[in-house]
């Protein structure tokens, strides 16, 4: 344990002179700020309190920029040890990979929690301030708040998964980017332009969903959405929330991380320095 | 005690390491020597657990090689030893301490025994590849190893901290330690180490003491006769030698001839002045067992 917090501790200093940490918060901060001020026109036609609007806003946010943070802070994790030439030397230690690669993590998630806690701070401030019903949507907030911490852990994972496979910085952070665009950006418009061709088919109404929920990213926007009540504030896979179950959002939401660090370690314990 | 029989490794085809065999006990310093690619590296990483070796036995103080129970006696120092440039030295230090389960607050004084108290406060990036190689060095002593694998420790260093190196090591030794050190020069290891190990090609050629090395090797020895004036030529007709220019005479003989030489060269008395006996040298050793002929 003490190993653990030794490499946690260490990652994180190191992440904190490498301007990571002040990174990430700034994306984060500046990001909500802006969304703020551009939801701050009159949204009472919809029925739903400030904080709610603003939280199915954050999630749209979130789905893009939470990725990305967490594989931009993970891509270096491995490979970049490699290519210093310091990955021998730790390895020779008593610790296990595991141990290693959990301190890693639990650096990089604590930065990713601050981070998406500052930003959401100040977009639910900013509701609270204007709207005096807004604490209704707190919870929806909390809920916003621990999702997107388990979706940065799932590209955490992820990214440390490319890292050690990888091997080389520079082609570590290509892939990263690649997955960034195919997960997040294409998988969506894929699956638009497929729904669109099938026209109600099968594929629509069997494989879709099951699609929907395999991706981390579009089931941590279906968990926030069908719980919020918000839902109609959103656009995009929104209407799709109604048909899948919050269970099984939540299940992908949750067992995304676990699969994530679980691809992590499989690709570590193959590295030979 | 480190125990290595039969250890055989090859990387695509390409044999590395052949059937190498041998022992370090503790208390003892032993010096891997071999050229580059002669497959020193890749048996300091079998031993350290960090690649398998493809057949042979390897025993880490009673442990296998890559256990938590090897790790826990068993300090590295790799060829270029590098570090996080974000990090200090004191920083770094520290969390190897912890990553060894000892108390953070050693690093200080384990950075002053390598000379880099004043340095503790600075970041890595801005040392000199001296520098980081006692950064290194620091690293190797924490926890009273049993076992210490170093990878060319000295590469970088100056003459000074050479000295001081093998003094620390010497220290190691004397407490139980049993060592490992590669290096590419004899001339460096003759004084430190107790035995050599040659590899070469990914065979061990030599596994010996120095003063064995010599004799086995029975490489010729020569001997300089300083001749008087004007008697050069007579002494060089008496003895069968080469004359060199006026007054100098050169006779190469085998080991067991030498003294046989010498009363030879004595018997000439006054038409001598001077004789100087030159045996092989490190290099001449290290070559005729690596096979090879030195750049």
């Amino acid at each position: 344990m003490n190993a653990l917090f030794a490499a946690a501790g260490t990652e994180f200093r190191i992440a904190l002179r490498n301007r990571w940490v002040t990174v990430a918060v700034a994306m984060m901060a500046l990001f909500a700020l802006v969304l703020s001020a551009a939801g701050s026109a009159a949204t009472g036609a919809l029925g739903a309190d400030r904080l709610s609007v603003t939280v199915a806003s954050l999630t749209s946010l979130a789905v893009y920029l939470v990725p990305l943070i967490a594989l931009l802070m993970s891509f270096d994790a491995i490979a970049g040890e490699v290519e210093r030439g310091t990955l021998p030397l730790v390895l020779t230690y008593p610790v296990a990979r595991a141990t290693l690669l959990a301190g890693k993590f639990a650096a990089h998630l604590g930065i990713l929690a601050l981070a998406v806690a500052v930003g959401y701070g100040i977009a639910a401030g900013a509701a609270l301030v204007t709207d005096p019903g807004a604490a209704r949507g707190l919870p929806a907030l909390w809920r916003l708040l621990w999702s997107s911490v388990a979706l940065g852990a799932t590209f955490l994972g992820i990214g440390y998964a490319i890292s050690a496979l990888a091997r080389r910085p520079g082609a570590a952070a290509g892939a990263v980017i690649g997955l960034w665009l195919g997960v997040i950006v294409l998988f969506d418009l894929g699956l638009l332009a497929a729904v669109v061709a099938d026209g109600g088919g099968a594929f629509t109404t069997v494989v879709f969903p099951w699609l929907l929920l395999g991706n981390p990213a579009d089931a941590f926007r279906l968990f926030n959405l069908a719980a919020s009540g918000a839902t109609a504030a959103a656009a995009g896979v929104g209407g799709a929330a109604q048909a899948i179950p919050p269970a099984l959002a939540l299940a992908s939401v949750l067992g995304w991380p676990v699969l994530g660090f679980g691809l992590a370690l499989a690709a570590f314990r193959k590295v030979t320095p | 005690m480190l125990r290595l029989a039969d250890v055989t490794k090859s990387f695509q085809g390409t044999p590395a390491l052949h059937g190498v065999g041998f022992t370090v006990a503790p208390g003892e310093r032993v010096a891997l020597l071999g050229h580059n690619g002669a497959g020193k590296s890749t048996l300091m990483k079998i031993i350290l657990g960090l690649i398998a070796a493809d057949a042979g036995r390897i025993s880490v103080m009673g442990a296998a090689p890559g256990s938590m129970g090897a790790r826990a006696v068993t300090a590295y120092l790799p060829e270029n030893a590098a570090f996080h440039p974000a990090l200090t030295g004191l920083e770094q230090i520290r969390y190897y301490l912890r990553l060894r389960g000892e108390d953070p607050k050693g690093a200080r004084t384990l950075l002053e025994k390598v000379g880099l108290g004043e340095a503790a406060r600075r970041r890595i990036g801005t040392y000199s590849k001296g520098m980081r190689q006692r950064v290194g060095l620091a690293q190797a002593l924490i926890g009273a190893p049993r076992l210490l694998v170093l990878d060319e420790p000295t590469s970088g260093l100056d003459p000074v901290s050479r000295r001081d190196f093998y003094a620390v090591l010497d220290d190691l030794a004397g407490r139980g330690a049993a060592i490992l050190l590669s290096s590419h020069a004899l001339t460096e290891v003759e004084a430190r180490t107790d035995r050599i190990v040659i590899l070469s090609g990914g065979r061990l050629m030599a596994d010996d003491t120095l003063a064995g090395l010599r004799r086995r090797a029975a490489l010729p020895i020569r001997l300089q006769v300083q001749a008087r004036p004007d008697t050069a030529d007579r002494v060089a007709a008496r003895l069968t030698g080469t004359r060199h220019n006026g007054v100098r005479v050169d006779l190469v003989c085998g080991p067991a001839d030498k003294l046989a030489r010498l009363g030879e060269i004595s018997a000439l008395g006054a038409l001598i002045d001077d004789v100087e006996v030159i045996p092989p040298s490190l290099e001449d050793i290290y070559s005729h067992f690596s096979q090879r002929d030195l750049p």
